[in-house]
């Protein structure tokens, strides 16, 4: 393909849809039962004015009706050849339609979307698979509704089962397959579609962390070979490791459109993220009889609220709480816990002050600082927690109460040392290492 | 899509707009989909059944033994001195096949609806499959009518080289239903009520139980214009050798076209908006 112009092109693209179409109901008998019979009309027009928009577009309100919704408004922007772009924004912010656009399923209703190449759209895998085709059968049939011929679908036959590592079960048929094998033969037939436009939409929310992280390499392996790739998603950290664009919706409009990591801070600043502090009054204060959570917040190296922190930095999570009688010796905890679930680490209060004494009645503060260079990258949820060590019972528990997200931009200093690539593990602690180079081999048996 | 300009590889996406045509090129494109549809849908039909595709001869056997006492020996309908089970099976199995298909056809979309919404491909692939998968059922049909044909001794005349219209007319007329009706009932589920309905309505006005020649003369263009009289009638010409009616079968021809052509306009239309009305 020829690289003359940009390979998608979104010009001034609305989509409305219709909200809440009111039935106005009759108050006696005679209106309600004429309403009866106007009914299969009115009923027409109800259906015809889901995709009929003239009206609001005609009636100079400039589109401010309260019945419809703007899913996408006034949308423009270009996408070059090679470019991978994350699509970043809120709940509703119209990626997922934006994205239904692009691959065609349903129409704009106002402006233009040209696209050179053939689209592959992972919108959700494994639609189309039949449950009483075998997982041959489902292979040729999904691969040609994604839009293959069946002689592409052959040439790669043995990579995807492969890939999905579903070959015992080829001729089975799909019905006794388990949710995670389905999974991973659609992805696998999708991956394999090789389309010079790949638009993604969490996708990676499936399957186990295996497997996703093979679904990422796959995708890496298509943007690097000069592929397009569009990709929404909510993990922030995949985003910034696989996109170098990226493209904030809010509420159906551009907000910014740049470099990801400018987007992805952007995002997260916007306070459309994750809520990084919480706060309770004494009324709804959670805890027992002898302690109450009142506050809990995550804090940068500069003592501000913060929803994202530099992988690199060190960070502060504060616990306030009260307590309500003397006397009771306590500890105040803190889980984190990783996008997986896995608890990454928990740790308890330490202040030689308090620790193995009773405390009196009061409110207190407790401040844990994390150093930097030993999360790992990705969002880590909090749950702060307090234990009364008598009635060997927790005060209160509030599970994942706030979170931030740690981000990694490839910085001096980081545990990554030059290293770009995919970094594993749940946390990144910077290891000291000593190599030495020796003059023969000798000396390293002796050594 | 409708409005989707293909010049090579450049797609351009407009709002729906107006009235529009199929666009063969971009189906033929997706004749790999299609041909795995349709097998699909063969092969699915009979899935986890004992008897598996057995049932395609038994569910027309057991329709001609019930209409044959019935129709046969108890009301003795004049059949021009044709056996009543041969009279009415050259009837019942074309149109056990349109009502079949034209039923299948018509709920294709909103049965395949989850699809819909997630991926684009060329919707008219889906009520056009059960037009093709259904006549592996007809085929089989048709051997258990040639196994009566030769107890009863008959031998088929010329009129047989109808045949090949008459069977493309026999798909035309489902498939152009099958249109119409499958891109309505996605936005009208009344159409499911209604189908039930449609089809018993169809079976006793074609000539399906009865001869058309019991029509008097003229009203015979009339009732032709129903495009199922054409192609059963046509069946019994071709098969049993009963005269063929030339302007009974081409109104048929006339109106299943026009069928077919209006259906694929107004399917042409209304495939936009599908999935924002589901």
């Amino acid at each position: 393909m020829s690289s003359k112009g940009p390979v998608i092109r979104v010009d001034n693209v609305s989509k409305i849809y219709r909200v809440g179409v009111q039935d106005s109901a009759s108050e006696n008998m005679v209106g309600a039962f004429l309403d009866f019979i106007r009914s299969p009309l009115k009923n027409y027009r109800k259906y015809r004015s889901l995709y009929d928009f003239s009206d609001v577009l005609d009636d100079g309100s400039g589109g401010e009706d309260s019945n419809v919704l703007w899913a996408l408004r006034d949308v423009s922007f270009e996408v070059e050849q090679g470019d991978v772009v994350g699509v970043i924004g809120m709940n509703g912010a119209g990626k997922s339609t934006l994205l239904k656009l692009l691959s065609r399923i349903t129409p704009p209703t106002r402006g233009e979307i040209q696209i050179r190449g053939r689209v592959g759209s992972l919108l959700e895998v494994g639609t189309g698979f039949h449950p009483e085709l075998t997982g041959r059968e489902n292979i040729y049939l999904n691969g040609t509704i994604l839009g293959m011929r069946k002689k592409e679908v052959d040439r790669k036959f043995d990579e995807i089962i492969d890939f999905a590592a579903v070959d015992k079960f080829l001729d089975t048929p799909v019905k006794r397959y388990s949710s995670g094998m389905r999974v991973r033969l659609a992805f696998a037939v999708a991956a394999h579609l090789e389309p010079e436009i790949l638009i993604v939409d969490e996708v990676l929310a499936v399957g186990d962390y295996e497997f996703q992280r093979k679904c990422i390499n796959k995708m890496q392996d298509v943007s690097g070979e000069g592929r397009t790739v569009l990709f929404v998603s909510h993990n922030m950290p995949s985003v910034a490791r696989l996109c170098d664009r990226g493209i904030l919706l809010n509420k159906g409009q551009v907000v910014q459109d740049g470099k990801v990591e400018e987007i992805i801070s952007a995002y997260l600043s916007s306070g459309s993220g994750v809520t990084s502090e919480r706060t309770w009054d004494e009324a709804e204060a959670p805890g027992g009889n002898i302690a109450r959570l009142r506050a809990v917040r995550v804090l940068d190296k500069d003592g501000t609220l913060a929803e994202a922190v530099e992988i690199t930095d060190p960070v502060t999570v504060e616990m306030e709480y009260e307590l309500l009688e003397s006397g009771h010796e306590v500890v105040p905890n803190v889980h984190f816990h990783n996008e997986q679930g896995i608890n990454v680490f928990m740790t308890v209060d330490n202040d030689k002050e308090w620790s193995g004494r009773p405390r009196p009645a009061g409110y207190y503060k407790s401040t844990i600082t994390i150093p930097g260079n030993l999360l790992s990258e990705g969002m880590l949820y909090v749950t702060p927690s307090l234990i009364g060590l008598q009635e060997k019972r927790g005060e209160f528990l509030v599970r994942q109460a706030i979170a931030f997200q740690v981000v990694d931009h490839m910085l001096e200093g980081s545990a990554r040392a030059g290293y770009t690539l995919q970094f594993h593990g749940v946390m990144r602690p910077l290891v000291p290492w000593r190599t030495v180079k020796y003059e023969n081999e000798h000396r390293s048996q002796a050594g | 899509m409708v409005d989707t300009a293909r010049t090579e590889n450049t797609v351009t996406i407009r709002p729906p707009s107006g009235w529009e045509w199929i666009d063969f090129k971009e189906l033929f494109a997706y004749r790999d989909l299609f041909y795995f549809l349709v097998w699909r849908d063969i092969k699915i039909l009979y899935a986890q059944t004992i008897m598996g595709f057995s049932w395609a001869i038994f569910n027309p056997l057991i329709q001609i033994v019930i209409f044959s006492i019935v129709f046969g020996r108890v009301a003795k309908l004049d059949t021009g001195g044709i056996p009543y089970v041969l009279f009415s099976t050259v009837a019942i199995i074309p149109w056990t096949y349109m009502s079949e298909s034209m039923r299948a056809s018509s709920q294709s979309l909103v049965q395949g609806q989850a699809v819909l919404g997630k991926i684009y491909f060329p919707r008219v692939l889906y009520p056009i499959t059960p037009i093709l998968a259904k006549l592996v059922d007809f085929g089989i049909s048709l051997v258990l009518l040639l196994l009566i044909m030769v107890w009863y001794r008959v031998m088929p005349t010329w009129n047989v080289l109808l045949l090949p219209v008459l069977i493309v007319m026999m798909m035309a007329v489902p498939a152009g239903m099958g249109l119409w009706l499958s891109a309505l009932a996605i936005r009208f589920r009344d159409v499911k009520f209604a189908m039930p309905f449609v089809i018993r309505m169809l079976i006793y006005s074609a000539p399906v139980l009865y001869s058309a020649t019991s029509i008097s003369p003229e009203y015979r263009i009339l009732y032709a214009l129903n495009p199922i009289v054409g192609v059963i009638e046509g069946f019994r010409s071709a098969l049993l050798g009963t005269p063929i009616m030339w302007d009974s079968l081409l109104v048929g021809v006339i109106m299943s076209g026009l069928l077919l052509f209006s259906g694929m306009l107004y399917f042409k239309k209304m495939e936009r908006v599908f999935v924002d009305v589901i």
